[in-house]
């Protein structure tokens, strides 16, 4: 008898139920939407950080000072240490390798360009778009990952070709455009591009690695190494020297990817090397970081809040037009119990419908804020189904107590002459 | 007796138009639950909407500071490594005019007593402290002689941190390692001294202004071409790699918060659409009276859109003024100061909810137009 009066309820009052099914199931699709978008937003954001390049630094171990002014290096090339090019992809094999973006080896050398020997150029070495292989795995990695704002007109070297990017005001000062033959050092190569990155690079020439080192006569020598990595902002653990670290403790440190730790690790993999973090870009991320997802936590609240209070709006609503209905129950004899437990019912019922197609329609939706905003997928974890539910159930509950509880007190001779 | 010719009285005394005005306070004071639910969303949806507009328009004014902790967005260099004129600074502050920081940094290679060459350079300590807030520094330097130190030049040059010269052109300078400075770039291999004692020791006047603006792009290419003209000297450009990435990011955080603001306005304007449909619907029986009565079906959808309009303009104020706490809260929690209100927010949130409502209210009236007021008044 129930199960056939809710059965009926809904079989006879589709709009009604459509209604109140509506606004539960955007009430649902938003609340989705919104928790799906700010469980994965501090990865997006963490992504778009990257766009500050690297966040950290490998330099050889032994190393003299820097002699660097304005980015310009006036160290003469042969003094100091060497990183090796060969033990360069096995950062890969790091514990925290998934959470490296890129690397891009650089090494500076001067030369002379064309025959005026007065001219002397700094040309840097280093990785555009490289192919390398660890193991079984090939990828490729360069300043186009790692420096994201630099911007050539024309096209990017091939890494394997002796072709060079020439720097914005050096091409302005050479007259030299893409398509040029440029004497360096004594040989002839092709400006493919003209670089321009608002720093120290627009008065260099940019060449492939393996140039550079042919002209130093130092094959395999690279000077320091810039990581991109996506890290964990710093805390006080963070902080900790891991020379002090016991055990488990140890363990955690080394298993979080802080970037003290990936440095460390780094350092690990390649041989005779200093790896730092580049505090500049790595310490600022972490606020820059907490303070969007602080944020989207907060709007998130208020999403849920007012999806909460749409769905109990339509409850009440619902509920509040049955009242002959309910005298009508209760002058054939129901108790008061039995009507309430009707109407929950039917709100169970409901919250179930809305919330299975509200957590679909929900889910598309953050798919397509994740594609259109930040050109990825918005992971969902399959976990919030069961949340996204319960809380669905919950606020329909909610919701409605107050509409059941004023129905059923109802005298039925009042509602039935709908004087309620 | 006397209350009836009390009656009389007072309406023979008022105008017929005061009926409309009656009907509109006696609908709200005898219905007082109901009027109060529909209020209530109105309300909570006004709120909802100024608090999401407000944080909107001045989350990129909250996050720009959080970005300036990234430091200097332009920089001045004197063209060739020329040093700049010596009224560069004073030209650069007056064009930030207080939205920003302007550091002078000035620079000369110095050899240590064994023949290493290292870079010193002089600076105003107390801005970059303020410019570069990500420099790790175990104690800032405060009297004449103390120095800054880059952690791997002290590692060279002074391991025990004991004083150690300098020398630039034959004239020695001895320095006192007052703190080691760790920054993971190529700061750790330089030695900071004070603008003061770097100019009596080397004569060399700043060749360098790094200049933290807090304008949007568009502020900051204007500095940049205000400065290229005012310092012919001095090569001016922003520094890519901070103005981008944090365009982009802000970019990327309005574009979600934008999207956010529209679903939960949504959500809220829904919210107020089936309170305020049930509202109506349920004083069917009033609108079968009045049309029973007489009344033309213009001065019935004017008094519900009156009654509705009323309801939204009244729930628009006071959401206003909650939405605005709202966000002055969200502002104190998240980013330690308070969002600033917004008053442009306010002509929007209120005609958006007079709007909402008043589609509101005409939904129930159109569909009850075509009733019998008899069918009604019987409860069908």
């Amino acid at each position: 008898m129930f199960g056939r009066l809710v059965y009926e309820s809904f079989r006879r009052q589709k709009r009604r139920k459509l209604l109140a099914g509506v606004a539960l199931t955007l009430g649902v699709g938003v609340a989705t939407a919104m928790i799906a978008v700010a469980t994965d937003i501090g990865d997006k954001i963490s992504r778009e950080l990257r766009t500050y390049g690297a966040n950290l630094i490998v330099t050889p171990q032994e190393d003299t000072l820097d002699l660097q002014i304005d980015g310009v290096d006036l160290k003469p090339p042969s003094d100091g240490a060497y990183l090796n090019e060969a033990d360069l992809p096995k950062i890969r094999g790091t514990f925290w390798h998934h959470n490296i973006v890129g690397f891009a080896p650089m090494l500076p050398v001067t030369v002379h360009v064309g025959n005026d020997a007065a001219a002397n150029v700094t040309l840097l070495g280093t990785y555009f778009s490289k192919r390398l292989t660890f193991g079984k795995e090939e990828f490729a990695t360069g300043v186009r990952v790692t420096h994201p704002w630099w911007k050539v007109q024309g096209a990017w070297p091939n890494d394997n070709s002796s072709d060079v990017l020439l720097g914005e005001s050096l091409a302005a000062k050479l007259a030299g455009k893409t398509g040029d033959e440029i004497e360096v050092a004594g040989q002839a190569h092709r400006v493919v591009g003209i670089l321009s990155t608002g720093g120290a690079e627009d008065g260099q020439i940019v060449a492939p690695l393996a140039l550079a080192q042919q002209i130093l006569g130092k094959p395999g020598a690279v000077r320091r190494l810039y990581v991109s990595a996506l890290t964990k902002p710093e805390d006080a653990f963070a902080r900790r020297d891991p020379q002090t670290l016991r055990g488990a403790e140890y363990d955690r440190w080394y298993c979080s990817p802080y970037a003290a730790s990936i440095a460390f690790q780094l350092q690990e993999a390649i041989p005779h090397s200093h790896a730092e973090q580049i505090r500049q870009i790595a310490q600022n991320e972490g606020t820059v970081l907490s303070r969007v997802k602080g944020l989207m936590l907060l709007v998130t609240l208020a999403a849920l809040f007012a999806s909460a209070l749409a769905v109990s709006a339509a409850m009440a609503t619902a509920i509040f037009e049955r009242r002959t209905e309910v005298g009508l129950m209760k002058a054939l004899g129901a108790g008061n119990p039995a009507v309430a437990a009707l109407f929950f019912a039917e709100a169970l019922l409901l919250a179930l419908i809305g919330g299975v197609i509200g957590f679909a329609g929900g889910s598309l939706l953050a798919r397509q804020i994740g594609r259109s905003i930040f050109d990825s997928q918005i992971t969902i974890e399959p976990v919030l189904f069961p949340v996204i539910l319960a809380i669905a159930v919950i606020v329909t509950f909610a919701g409605s107590a107050m509409a059941i509880r004023r129905a059923v007190k109802l005298d039925p001779v009042y509602a039935l002459r709908g004087e309620a | 007796m006397s209350r009836s010719s009390d009656l009389v009285n007072r309406r023979s005394s008022k105008p017929h138009t005061s009926m409309f005005v009656r009907m509109l306070m006696r609908a709200a004071v005898l219905r007082r639950g109901r009027a109060a639910s529909a209020l209530l969303a109105m309300v909570v949806a006004a709120a909802v909407a100024t608090a999401m507009l407000n944080l909107y328009v001045d989350v990129q004014a909250k996050l720009r500071k959080e970005f300036r902790n990234y430091g200097a967005n332009v920089v001045v260099v004197g063209k060739d490594g020329q040093s700049l004129p010596a009224d560069a600074l004073d030209t650069v502050e007056a064009a930030l005019a207080g939205h920003g920081l302007a550091v002078p940094f000035a620079y000369v290679v110095a050899r240590t007593s064994d023949g290493q060459s290292v870079v010193v350079s002089g600076t105003d300590f107390e801005q970059v402290r303020k410019l570069d807030s990500w420099w790790s520094v175990t104690a800032w330097p405060n009297t004449t002689q103390d120095a800054l130190v880059g952690t791997r030049a002290a590692a060279v040059l002074s391991p025990q941190g004991t004083p150690f010269d300098l020398s630039f052109q034959d004239r020695t300078i001895r320095l006192n390692p007052a703190g080691i400075l760790r920054t993971g770039a190529s700061e750790d291999s330089r030695i900071y001294v004070s603008l003061k004692d770097f100019g009596t020791w080397t004569g060399v006047q700043p060749s360098t202004i790094e200049i933290a603006s807090s304008g949007s792009s568009e502020e900051v290419d204007a500095l940049v071409h205000k400065l290229s003209q005012a310092i012919p000297a001095a090569e001016v450009r922003p520094i890519r790699q901070i103005v981008e990435g944090e365009a982009r990011v802000l970019g990327k955080t309005r574009a979600t918060l934008a999207a956010a603001a529209v679903l939960i306005i949504a959500t809220a304007a829904l919210c107020v659409l089936s309170t305020l449909i049930g509202w109506v619907f349920d004083r069917r029986r009033d609108f079968a009276i009045m049309k029973a009565l007489g009344a033309s079906e213009g001065l019935i959808g004017g008094f519900f859109a009156a009654e509705a309009a009323v309801l939204g303009a009244v729930g628009a104020v006071i959401g206003f003024g909650i939405g605005v706490g709202v966000a002055v809260w969200i502002g104190r929690v998240n980013f330690h100061a308070p969002v600033v209100p917004r008053l442009n927010v306010l002509p929007v949130v209120f005609v958006g909810s007079i709007v909402v409502a008043l589609i509101s209210a005409a939904l129930p009236i159109f569909l009850l137009r075509r009733v019998q007021p008899a069918m009604i008044l019987r409860g069908e």
